[in-house]
């Protein structure tokens, strides 16, 4: 107690909003403010709209991101399962196209369908991997991202799948429901539906159990295989989900869709307080958190920045955000 | 003892913030003695230590070597005064050879490279002269713990030893190996070198102890001559309260038999059968290693089962996952708080609400958890554990030693167990907060559960249970109740090898 009274200061309350949510507060007001600066486009209405909704993509793959990271592990397979949900929806789609010219929207459910199996088919590689074979998640998911973007590649030979149905494209790419485009809402339903899981059901409760002790957690009657394992294929559903709505929007089935986003939405969770050791992490602030990253890439490139230089500094972002991170589990554990 | 003490602390104290840690202790240590220093967990021992061994620097007060005042800039500092701790955590390197690590920090050189000839020979003359049978090229991961604290003991044979520091040396010792380093220090002794010798093993201090130094709550209660005292009044200086005051009676019920295990084996297990009755306390003692949690680890699952059959009310579970087991109603507590019985970054009400969630005590079947209810729930079992309001919404990682032990306690009222398995319940706990989770384990007991009580701490597991069953060496060495559950019986049956063949 008597530590606690000595540091009451000024920074008092920027150490406890720290320790609360972590490093994205202080980012987010940091990039506002620079960005403001170098452009005056930035700070209108428009262009946060705009934000909003090219943020929509790396929003949902973040949130799949989240599970993983919560549940102890990560996920680098990510933008494979949106290339190969791209490639396989896009060939299903055109094949059971060329079959049913008549019912274009059994194609399309169909298509997605099977887009959804690949995926499903990642993450259970990869639940299998970690949680029966105790394979580290970085060695599983960085092995399986190999295979897939490889069968993506194969499939495809490298060209990318075109012919889609247009009512694809036009619904789930460039479709407004109420004047709110599709993906959007859709986004949005997902993000309820995660805020849900993870705070309202037994499940979710779960996931953050065995990501913050498994073996308390296998010692509090959890199935923590099946929680794990749980983890990894409803990531690659989202990812999956995502891979489908970017396959609307650019038209065509391709296996180099989402070759980034791995590293994105992992930068997206640790800067939104998700901690890589597992169990500690929360839905709205990853939403924030990818919605940042986007906000950056979008202030980046009003100010001009090249793509490439662009790289670094988003690398340079996860890493400080990692530093930041330790620096907080640390507060945490010791209590200051 | 007119002579000069070797070392000897004036008023030395300890000030961390919000905690005095040590409050002007007096301490003393003469040539040829060995002196032990006694007291519960965070009483000030290891603070003690820390100071005489240069790791850590007196707020107030002296250390005086040799007559001459002291300060040790670090632990190397103090080496080179002749002072040697053996820590509880061995600073071994595992991957090196046990030459390499007697030798490390000071290596005999030929020019600018390191003389391994030398260094093995030195080396085995030193563990020779020692009487320790080791080969000085082993690696050290491969040595058993007696062994490698052996090496850590040669280490201190560098240079003028005259203080030798053991932290707790025997906790994970068996009993010939204790026997061999007795014979140790008395050699040691014997060539006046004074030793300051921290244990719990209080039946162990009259075997080697001259002096014996009480500490509590960071003050020190007195110092005794062994030849002028006995294990309870050395119990009392420590808690400050008499045997009987810390240990509840517990009345015994008459219920069914609950658990049936018949023939167990595992790797380290052997044919082990045994009965839970429901209002019963059984307890659970053996030596490090005999296998009495191996026992129960196999029971609930978590080590793989071999042979045999383990029945809850007649039902098999013999191959039940550890999570259907809970469910049937045995519930387990990890003698490892940290590792595996906790979530250390979470709070106490986050930890207490996972077997909420997962148990059918609250919030029904459906999968929506009813928070509102789980929170309520948690508060209740706060309550009964007696943890402090203050605690509840901190991180468990925050809390002492005590504490986490009560949020471990409120697992177990979480999920609706018949019998409950406290393993190792009181290890690093003061006796205070002991004195409280023996009401707990009184409490579940009377109220009809079975409790099972594995524990080291003998006096413990007899003062609480009305049977006890005695491993040895992975088998039961025998089943004791009523008037033969004396420590001299028990003690028979720790290294007894004649029930295990049985």
């Amino acid at each position: 107690m008597m530590t606690e009274a000595k540091k009451t200061g000024a920074f008092d309350p920027i150490r406890k909003t720290f320790i609360k949510v972590g490093v994205l507060p202080f980012f987010l007001v940091g990039a506002l403010i620079i960005f403001t600066a170098l452009s005056d486009k930035f700070l209108s209405l428009q262009n946060l709209v705009n934000v909003a909704r090219q943020s929509v993509y790396l929003v949902l793959v973040s949130m799949g991101q989240m599970l993983v990271l919560i549940s102890g592990g990560f996920d680098l397979s990510v933008g494979t399962s949106i290339a190969l949900t791209s490639v396989v929806s896009a060939l299903g789609m055109v094949w059971l196209a060329g079959i049913f010219p008549d019912a274009i929207w059994l194609a399309i459910a169909l298509g997605a369908f099977m887009g959804f199996a690949a995926a499903i088919s990642v993450g259970l590689v990869n639940g299998v991997g970690v949680a029966y074979f105790d394979v580290s998640p970085f060695i599983m998911t960085l092995g399986v991202s190999s295979v897939g973007a490889g069968l993506a590649l194969f499939l495809t030979g490298g060209v990318p799948v075109s012919g889609l149905p247009f009512a694809f494209g036009d619904t789930f790419g460039f479709g407004r429901l109420f004047g709110v485009p599709v993906p959007v809402i859709i986004a949005a339903i997902c993000i309820i539906v995660m805020w849900l899981f993870m705070s309202r059901t037994r499940l979710g409760t779960q996931v953050y159990a065995v990501g913050g002790n498994i073996k308390a957690a296998h010692l509090s009657a959890i199935n923590t295989k099946r929680t794990l394992m749980m983890a990894y294929v409803i990531c690659a559903l989202i990812a999956s989900l995502t891979g489908l709505l970017l396959t609307a929007r650019v038209e065509s089935g391709e296996a180099n869709l989402g070759s980034t986003i791995a590293l994105e939405s992992i930068a997206a969770c640790v800067i939104a307080g998700v901690s890589l050791r597992g169990g500690i992490g929360r839905v709205e602030n990853v939403v924030l958190g990818a919605f940042f990253i986007v906000l950056v890439q979008n202030g980046m490139n009003l100010a001009q920045v090249s793509s490439y230089m662009q790289m670094v500094l988003l690398g340079a972002l996860l890493i400080l955000a990692v530093i930041f991170d330790q620096m907080r589990y640390r507060m945490i554990l010791s209590g200051n | 003892m007119s002579t000069q003490p070797l070392i000897e602390t004036r008023a030395i104290t300890k000030q961390y913030p919000g905690v005095l840690a040590l409050n002007a202790v007096d301490f003393d240590l003469h040539l040829g003695e060995v002196h032990v220093l006694f007291g519960e967990n965070g009483a000030g021992k290891s603070t003690l230590i820390s100071m005489l061994a240069g790791a850590n620097t007196p707020s107030q007060g002296s250390v005086v070597l040799d007559g001459q005042e002291m300060k040790f800039d670090s632990v190397a500092d103090a080496q080179d005064k002749g002072i040697y701790t053996v820590f509880q955590e061995f600073s071994l390197i595992p991957t090196l050879t046990v030459a390499q690590n007697i030798f490390l920090g000071w290596e005999p050189m030929k020019g600018p490279f390191i003389d391994h000839r030398t260094m093995r020979k030195r080396a085995h003359e030193m563990l020779l002269e020692l009487g320790f049978d080791i080969d000085p090229n082993e690696t050290t991961s491969h040595l058993s713990r007696a062994q490698q604290q052996m090496v850590e003991i040669t280490k201190a044979f560098h240079g003028d030893l005259k203080v030798l520091i053991l932290d707790e040396p025997t906790a994970s010792l068996t009993d010939k190996e204790v026997d061999h380093l007795f014979e140790f220090v008395n050699e040691l002794k014997a060539k006046g070198v004074g030793i300051i010798y921290i244990s719990h093993r209080i039946q162990e201090f009259s075997r080697i102890a001259n002096r014996v130094t009480v500490l509590r709550d960071g003050g020190k209660i007195g110092t005794v001559d062994m030849a002028d005292t006995d294990e309870d009044a050395l119990v009392e200086m420590m808690t400050g309260r008499a045997i009987d005051e810390i240990y509840p009676k517990i009345e015994q019920g008459s219920g069914e038999v609950l658990l049936t295990v018949e023939g167990l084996r595992t790797a380290g297990i052997y044919d082990a059968s045994f009965e839970v009755r429901a209002g019963e306390v059984l307890g659970v003692a053996g030596l490090v290693g005999s296998g009495k949690s191996r026992l129960f680890r196999t029971v609930m699952g978590l080590t793989t089962r071999v042979q045999g059959t383990v029945k809850m009310r007649g039902k098999d579970i013999s191959h039940a996952p550890t999570r259907d087991i809970i469910k049937e109603g045995i519930y387990y507590l990890s003698p490892d708080r940290k590792e595996e019985g906790l979530d250390l970054v979470k709070t106490s009400k986050d930890n207490l609400a996972i077997n909420l969630v997962m148990g059918d005590k609250v919030g029904g079947d459906g999968q929506l958890v009813k928070w509102f209810e789980v929170n309520s729930e948690v508060e209740t079992i706060s309550d009964h554990v007696e943890l402090h309001e203050g605690y509840r919404n901190k991180p468990v990682s925050q809390l002492s030693g005590g504490n986490q032990q009560k949020v471990l306690f409120g697992k177990c009222f979480g999920q609706n167990a018949d019998i409950i398995i406290f393993d190792e319940p009181t290890v690093g706990v003061d006796m205070g907060t002991r004195a409280a989770l023996y009401l707990l384990i009184k409490e579940l007991a009377e109220s009809g559960n079975a409790v099972i009580v594995i524990s080291s701490d003998l006096p413990e597991v007899m003062n609480l249970s009305h049977r006890m069953i005695v491993l040895a060496h992975g088998h039961i060495s025998a089943e004791l109740s009523g008037d033969n559950m004396t420590e001299e019986q028990v003690l028979k049956f720790f290294f007894d090898e004649t029930g295990a063949k049985q």
